[in-house]
């Protein structure tokens, strides 16, 4: 409601440092109730339905019921997200049902390279408008094939308020 | 059983522990600009030993505006030029950008486009041997790269499709480990900064920002040589079309209240172009996006009686030439033909996607076909999941019945097909004509800076420059971090001191959690007190009244000069009562807080279409006083800056400068 909460597969990641969909809920709405060590989100009407949550609880414990302002009730998306696939199961609600895969990225998880093997850039370059990467090959960004510079006359209107 | 002060607590709120820090660059957001930031300013940064902070009000690996993941990636020059990127931005954005800010963004953007892909975003590429669609990962199975030189698939002249799921995780890998590689650079998560710090010695000088935990008790106090605002744009300021849960469904991400454009306003960095807005025309509801239907399905949108209204206005739309006339009609102008048909009763307005798939389908076999099915859920299900739960709640199958679309409520934003922002200084290069650098004398020529010293500005957050989208953002964020180093370099030996004590800013910050403390008890029910608002009915006011003064959907996006005066005096109470509001926790204050943000675009928004004496963006908004596009007289920028001193907003306009030669569009 957006997102919500299965209370019979949550369980609270376990009381570990890290409660998974309240670490990642960019709007801040994940939250756990930690006597009932369980998860809700906590301003339904602030959900974006980004799914941010229910892509990365360990528990599969959440799911996404759509708005009730414009969603007629039992049509569902469900994703599973591995490290290289995410398939997605789509439920109509007259029954018909789709399933997808798609790849979500081509490297192992947590290899990204922010040098792209380039070396340190020559700090003397700092002055020019070289990004790193541009610097380590020698290239220079482009520059207008040819300029025009006309100025625009235009009413001169101040205003203070 | 009733209860009285009932309400379900989220993280409690205490005294607060006050943190200082010192940095030599901080950068606030943790979004695509930010992640630019991190990687290229770790890379300059390092030789000099300079401190980098980064302050995200979420977690990077799901943060900002691509944290669900995008289809697309709508700036990528290729076999174009960047001169004609210019050109396209100008022609969509009515003939006012800073073409300076644009060329550099289309010069640089490549190279961080070919970066995502060497960090593992799927890019989708052209088969070199029967010209047909390969998914990233079989393309890269293949070898085939952007750098090595394999043709991407366009969906436009400028967008490329990617398989773009994890698209924000892995640049925010990226960024992330760039932080971690240097025992200098540091990030915090859940950090929200709610305002820039000025200098108590020097004025017009940015000395860093305040903030505060929203998972602790902690306040922020940063002091910084240079300052990033790398936010987003600003999302529910005007009431939305869905009123319940389904506010949450914006089309920009619900998250994004307008921090950047605040905070400059705040510390008196001039803005220019608020009245610029986007409303986008998407599928209905979902706010699923289009352009993929229109640009690589070939979809057609249609009034009720299946007329193409774009077609049928033609000549109601030369009234907005040569904007109309330029090789593709810019897209407020589609928005006018659009409006024209609803109002007259001709809606709704469909996409009809049926017509488009059976289309395709007779070229097609049906392993083909299945395939072209699973590429439009996709683009859905990497950017708007929502929209694919819609069609499946709705028994909507794409191939078989069209779907409505329809104009949203208006957002603000600087790297989208929009242009609101700071006014920031360009790249300081013979090309860029006097006008755009002039600004800058006094106060130093560093790309990406505003009219503040030491404060900066990318993606979002930077005026007059539309069009950069993701990887824009992603390259801006990198131009403006190393000119940040530079910056810092240049000013060694500035120490930064800031006006306020640390026991003011904590008052200031934690205001509204003190005020529910105080007043709590003067009444039976928290959220009926005559001595505060909560953060819901300042936000539900603020909606109200921009959607009935400053042309919201109720008016069909029409103003004129005594309803935005009769709207500002509301809006000026509302600023006097914002700083009422009370939170019960730390959820609830960073809602009062986002929507203090919220009100202070809202304010220059309106006075910036109040300013402007024509109609400068039909199908955004109309000063029905002025129903023309005026170009004698308002082809120019305005500007508008908030002064610290006197509290007092003044605006002006300011000559704009063609630096591409014609024609108009590309």
């Amino acid at each position: 409601m957006p997102s919500y909460v299965n209370p019979e597969k949550c369980d609270g990641c376990k009381g570990g440092d890290r409660t998974v969909c309240m670490y990642i809920c960019p709007n801040d709405l994940m939250i756990l109730d930690p006597e009932n060590m369980k998860a809700y989100n906590q301003e339904p009407d602030q959900c974006w339905e980004c799914y941010s949550c229910v892509k990365s609880c360990p528990q599969g414990a959440i799911s996404v019921r759509h708005y009730a302002d414009f969603a007629p009730l039992n049509g569902t998306c469900q994703p599973m997200r591995g490290t290289t696939d995410i398939m997605w199961t789509i439920k109509f609600r007259n029954g018909v049902v789709l399933r997808f895969k798609y790849p979500i990225r081509t490297t192992p998880e947590g290899s990204a390279d922010p040098t792209v093997g380039k070396p340190d850039p020559d700090p003397s370059l700092i002055n020019n408008n070289q990004l790193f990467t541009e610097a380590a090959e020698g290239r220079e960004p482009a520059k207008p094939e040819a300029v025009l510079n006309k100025v625009f006359p235009c009413t001169d209107k101040k205003m203070t308020i | 059983m009733p209860k009285i002060w009932s309400y379900n607590f989220g993280l409690p709120c205490a005294e607060p522990e006050i943190v200082e820090k010192e940095t030599d660059i901080l950068i606030v957001g943790g979004g695509m600009a930010a992640c630019g930031a991190a990687v290229e300013a770790v890379r300059w940064a390092k030789p000099h030993g300079l401190r980098i902070l980064l302050c995200d009000k979420a977690a990077m690996e799901r943060s900002g505006a691509v944290a669900m993941g995008l289809s697309a990636i709508n700036t990528y020059i290729g076999e174009n030029k960047p001169d004609d990127y210019v050109r396209m931005v100008r022609c969509d954005l009515m003939g006012i950008i800073r073409e300076d800010l644009s060329f550099d963004v289309g010069r640089h953007v490549d190279d961080t486009v070919h970066c995502f892909e060497e960090w593992g975003l799927p890019i989708w590429k052209q088969d070199p041997n029967t010209g047909k669609t390969l998914d990233g990962a079989e393309a890269k199975a293949r070898g085939l790269t952007l750098k090595g030189g394999a043709k991407p698939v366009r969906s436009g002249r400028w967008q490329i499709m990617i398989n773009g799921e994890s698209y924000k995780v892995i640049v925010a890998e990226a960024a992330k480990n760039a932080l971690a590689s240097y025992d200098k650079a540091e990030i915090i998560e859940r950090c929200f900064i709610v305002r820039p710090l000025l200098d108590a010695n020097e004025k017009n000088r940015c000395a860093g920002a305040v903030g505060f935990s929203v998972r602790e008790n902690k306040i922020f106090i940063i002091k910084a040589n240079a300052t990033l605002l790398s936010t987003g744009g600003a999302v529910n300021v005007f009431r939305p079309r869905s009123i319940d849960e389904g506010k949450g469904r914006t089309w920009y991400p619900v998250w994004n209240p307008g921090s950047g454009y605040a905070m400059c306003a705040m510390s008196g960095a001039k803005l220019v172009l608020m009245e610029n807005r986007f409303v986008p025309a998407r599928f209905k509801d979902g706010y699923g996006p289009v352009g993929a239907w229109f640009l690589l399905f070939k979809a057609r949108a249609t009034n009720a009686f299946d007329e193409d209204y774009v077609a049928k206005h033609k000549e109601e739309l030369k009234k907005f030439a040569p904007y109309s006339e330029a090789s593709v009609v810019g897209t407020c102008l589609r928005n006018h033909a659009m409006l024209i048909e609803m109002k007259e009763g001709r809606g709704p307005i469909f996409m009809h996607t049926e017509w488009a798939l059976q289309e395709a389908e007779k070229t097609m076999d049906k392993k083909e076909f299945k395939h072209l099915i699973a590429e439009a859920w996709e683009d859905f299900l990497d950017m708007c999941i929502t929209q694919a739960g819609l069609w499946a709640c709705l028994n909507i199958e794409p191939e078989k019945k069209p779907s409505e679309i329809m104009p949203t409520e208006p957002y603000f934003l600087g790297s989208h097909a929009g242009c609101a922002g700071a006014w920031c200084c360009g790249p300081d290069e013979d090309w860029v004509p006097e006008e755009y650098k002039k600004p800058w004398d006094e106060i130093g020529r560093y790309n990406r800076m505003t009219t503040v010293k030491g404060l900066f500005c990318a993606g979002d957050t930077v005026g007059a420059c539309g069009h950069k989208f993701s990887s824009g953002s992603h390259v801006e964020g990198r131009i403006a971090a190393k000119a940040m180093v530079k910056f810092c370099l240049d000013n060694k030996d500035y120490k930064p001191a800031i006006k306020e004590t640390p026991e003011e800013l904590k008052k200031e910050v934690y205001g509204p959690w003190y005020r529910f403390e105080q007043y709590k008890n003067a009444t039976t029910a928290y959220e009926v007190n005559p001595n505060y608002l909560i953060p819901r009915h300042i936000q539900a006011r603020l909606m109200k009244l921009m959607d009935e003064y400053v042309a919201g959907t109720s008016t069909y996006y029409m103003t004129n000069k005594i309803m935005l005066e009769r709207g500002l005096e509301l809006l000026r109470m509302l600023k006097e009562d914002m700083e009422l509001a009370a939170a019960r926790d730390l959820h609830e204050l960073m809602r009062a807080w986002e929507n203090r943000h919220r009100v202070w675009t809202a304010e220059a928004h309106l006075l910036h279409i109040l300013f402007r004496e024509e109609t400068r963006y039909p199908g955004y908004y109309y000063r029905a006083d002025f129903l023309d596009i005026d170009d004698n007289n308002w082809r120019c920028f305005t500007l508008s800056r908030w002064d610290p001193e006197t509290k007092q907003w003044t605006l002006e306009t300011y000559p704009y400068v063609q630096i591409i030669p014609d024609p108009l569009g590309p």
